[in-house]
């Protein structure tokens, strides 16, 4: 039968894009023979952005990356410069940081989890998912009287230091994770439904996952056991016990379940720093201008809720960063989308947007 | 592949390369600064002898008269990093394509092709992925004029 | 109460041959009177359901739902209903205008059609119908030509891969769909409804064939378009499928069809398997309302539970599993039925 092929652009406004992400389908039938993905909707020209802030002056850009998970770009920042500048960071510093960090991490993973509910129509899903995360938000705004996004860290340490009724809202929180993962386990992962539309659908075998550069969340879903945290330990994250989930198939479904498992083990290294939380200092004793030696570069990365967040900032002795780059984990995951899509159906372009779960903010920068 | 040393490594190549290889240690990395027309060949090595399977980051920086390109690599079994830089000539700004080693290069370098202006010799679909396909001119470089249109 | 309003039709029956009508034109009057009722009873009953599955979805996902009109938001869809009266009718420019603009209209008259037959209570339908199952199920398939035309009138890929689909989806749904009921047929023996719900005096058929409710049950769900079966409107996919280019009221008249298709799917199954209008000291007026809101709440709870089922498990799900499944249910109800007459129980 002579049959056509057609295009059909899923997106950039589209209610499963998670953001201004354009997909362009070619279609045979059901069947997909091609995704072509079209970036820059979200472009806010961040990187150009920061070679006329002071290093000071860029913190808050950097929430504004990927701002479901807005602690986490902050912190890889602060690291960065702290480490450009050889800044230590007291000790009661680094385990509200982690704190902050993992809780920002849940959230992100808690939107993943109720964004795919969502795209797979399982409406009630994305309630329980925003109803958990709610708690998250709550305790941002104890600390950096932000919710989505708190610039809450800064060079040197954190703005201020947690108020007495933190602790034991966010001890609640945790105590409450394993009860919020049987939940969505028993509404979406248990389902029949869900399953089938997950199981073996946008496989991406360990080898193609390493080539294409993907990290985080993604990659452990494909078998790779491997996350910064425990192979480059940033902070204080050495001192910290914690496992790294991995699949075997890295199809949606693993992807799905790995996310899940990460928000238990989060809730885990909270639950330790929070015991191991120690008195002192929040913010270490940082000058006014910041000047880095001139000519340094340094790129540093931390594991992000996405994957590999790294920041490339080359000096030149002034106050500003002469070049700044974001590596932005969800600009290089989405590279595989259209590798994973290939051959599916054309319901399966949204079931693997919403697991590989990328952020548009972070990806167009 | 078996298990070596990073100086070890270093020194191999800087005997095999010789003096097109620049080799400089700073706190964070060891740099291997090579000369773009070495990049290709020493990029393979560092892929299949040297198991540098990840490329993190792949950047540039405007330094007036010259480009540089800077790439990240890691060893995601050895737990091993590197950094390679380049120079290129601000007017014939064109270098080597590595999307064949690695994959993850094809957005990346379009990117840097977007925003930097350095055109990736080999690479198929060089064509802007964060701004529009009619934008004019290359932000990110130094000489980018800013300000309303 | 029980035979209050067959008792107020023979009144205004007799009132109008007291005026001089001939009984055919009096018998004609009444029906128009009928319908009108129905009518009324349809669009009340939608404002309420809206209302209610607003409420029952609410109530699942820990939301309030509704809540600022009225006592527990009552009123918010009277407000949504003005407000989709007065909003602007949007006709895209390279839409198939007379196509585009009927389908709304043939969806929702469609769907009024299956009241015709469903009896309300004792005595109480529009036409007794000798026929009255099989002209249910063929009227309730014709609502897909009204997706196709909504679907090919908009000229636009989302709308036309929505009605594709739902072509798809009836289609393979139908059978399983009236192979369910035969069983129930072959052992009242008849197709009008009132000898079914006579048939079940002693036992209902959900009893008798629990196979063929769940098969009609599941198969029901994917006609209405319902969740898990929601394929050819899927918003967060075909971003609203056939509906997307329709807007005020247009748009509203669809979505007014798909509940009066719901209202009038559940009450078949309140009557087909689930005793119809029979019960206990209630009226049975009251009791066909009960037993088909009873299965309204449940397909909202299947709706807000479960995600949507992907395009081609849903076509092998009603080809591999509904239909044998359905199939052997008629041998096996053939068989019970020899069974019993050669016991000498039947």
């Amino acid at each position: 039968m002579q049959t056509d092929i057609y295009r059909v652009n899923v997106g950039p406004i589209h209610p499963s894009t998670h953001g201004g992400l354009h997909a362009e389908a070619v279609m045979d039938g059901e069947i997909i023979q091609d995704v072509i993905v079209h970036l820059g909707y979200v472009h806010r020209s961040v990187e150009k952005i920061a070679e006329s802030r002071t290093y000071q002056q860029f913190v808050p850009y950097t929430a504004r990356l990927d701002y479901l998970a807005t602690n986490l770009p902050v912190l890889g920042y602060c690291q960065t410069v702290e480490k450009l500048l050889g800044i230590e960071v007291p000790e009661r510093a680094e385990y509200i940081r982690v704190i902050m960090a993992e809780l920002s991490r849940i959230a992100s993973h808690q939107i993943a989890i109720a964004a795919t509910g969502i795209d797979l129509g399982a409406t009630t899903g994305l309630m329980y998912g925003m109803r958990d995360r709610e708690r998250i938000m709550n305790i941002f705004e104890m600390t950096g009287g932000q919710r989505l996004l708190s610039s809450y860290i800064r060079i040197g340490g954190v703005a201020a230091d947690i108020p007495d009724d933190f602790i034991p809202a966010v001890r609640s929180f945790v105590n409450d994770v394993p009860q919020m993962i049987d939940e969505y386990n028993g509404l979406m992962t248990g389902n029949e439904i869900w399953a089938a539309r997950m199981q073996g659908v946008g496989i991406l075998n360990p080898e193609d996952a390493v080539k294409y550069g993907v990290t985080g969340p993604n990659l452990r879903a494909s078998g790779i056991a491997y996350d910064i945290r425990k192979a480059e330990p940033y902070g204080i994250y050495d001192r910290l016990d914690f496992d790294i989930p991995t699949g075997s198939r890295g199809d949606s479904l693993d992807r799905w379940t790995v996310r899940i498992e990460e928000v238990r083990q989060s809730g885990r290294i909270i639950g330790q720093a929070l015991d191991n939380l120690p008195e002192g200092e929040i913010i270490a004793r940082v000058p006014k201008t910041l000047k880095p030696d001139p000519g340094k570069d340094i790129y540093h990365r931390i594991e992000s809720a996405k994957g590999e967040l790294g920041y490339y900032i080359v000096s030149d002795g002034g106050n500003k960063p002469y070049r700044l780059h974001v590596r932005a984990p969800s600009f290089i995951n989405l590279m595989v989308l259209p590798l994973v899509c290939r051959g599916g159906v054309f319901q399966d372009i949204i079931t693997n947007i919403a697991t590989l779960d990328p952020i548009l903010g972070e990806s167009d920068r | 592949m078996q298990e070596f040393n990073l100086e070890q490594m270093v020194q191999n190549l800087e005997e095999q390369i010789g003096d097109k290889l620049r080799t400089v240690r700073d706190q964070f990395f060891i740099v291997l600064n090579i000369d773009k027309s070495e990049l290709r060949s020493l990029m393979f090595k560092l892929r299949d002898d040297y198991g540098f399977n990840h490329l993190a980051n792949l950047s540039s920086v405007d330094y007036g008269e010259e480009f540089e390109l800077v790439y990240h690599l890691y060893s995601i079994p050895a737990n091993d990093k590197i950094c390679v830089k380049t120079r290129v000539v601000r007017n014939s700004a064109e270098v080597d394509s590595l999307i064949e080693i690695w994959s993850t290069a094809d957005w990346q370098e379009r990117e840097v092709y977007d925003l930097m202006g350095i055109k990736f010799k080999g690479h198929p679909n060089l064509i802007r992925v964060l701004l529009p396909d009619d934008f004019e001119g290359h932000p990110l470089r130094k000489d980018f004029v800013m300000g309303g249109r | 109460m029980e035979a209050l309003f067959v008792n107020l039709a023979a009144v205004l029956s007799g009132w109008l041959t007291s005026l001089g009508l001939s009984p055919i034109w009096a018998d004609t009057v009444l029906l128009f009177v009928k319908w009108i009722i129905v009518i009324t009873i349809i669009t009340l009953n939608i404002i309420i359901l809206i209302w209610l599955e607003r409420k029952v979805s609410a109530f699942f996902q820990e939301r309030l739902g509704p809540n600022r009109l009225g006592p527990f938001g009552i009123f918010q869809t009277i407000a949504d209903a003005i407000k989709l009266l007065t909003k602007e009718d949007i006709v895209p420019s390279a839409a198939d205008k007379l196509i585009f603009k009927t389908a709304p209209m043939f969806f929702i008259v469609v769907a009024v059609m299956l009241y015709t037959v469903i009896p309300m209570g004792q005595g109480m339908e529009v036409i007794n119908l000798n026929i009255g199952l099989l002209f249910f199920i063929s009227i309730g398939s014709l609502s897909t030509i009204a997706l196709l035309m909504a679907g090919w009138g908009s000229n636009n890929k989302w709308s036309l891969m929505g009605a594709v689909r739902s072509v798809a989806q009836m289609v393979s749904y139908e059978i399983p769909l009236a192979f369910s009921l035969l069983g129930v047929v072959m052992i009242s023996g008849s197709l009008n409804l009132q000898d079914i719900v006579a048939a079940q005096g002693k036992l209902w058929f959900i009893i008798l064939q629990p196979i063929a409710f769940i098969t009609y049950f599941i198969a029901a769900t994917a006609e209405l378009n319902r969740g898990p079966f929601d394929m050819p409107e899927a918003e967060q996919e075909l971003t609203g499928g056939a509906y997307t280019e329709y807007t005020g009221m247009r748009w509203a008249l669809f979505f007014l069809a798909e509940y009066t298709n719901l209202v009038a799917v559940s009450a078949l199954m309140a009557t087909v398997f689930l005793g119809g209008w029979q019960g206990p000291w209630l009226p049975s007026w009251l009791w066909i309302i009960i037993k088909t809101y009873g299965v309204i709440l449940v397909f909202f709870w299947v709706k807000w539970t479960f995600p949507r089922i992907r395009m081609d498990h849903l076509m092998s799900f009603s080809w591999k599993v509904l239909v044998p499944v359905s199939l052997g249910n008629i041998l096996l109800t053939g068989a019970g039925i020899y069974f019993c007459r050669w016991m000498g129980w039947c």
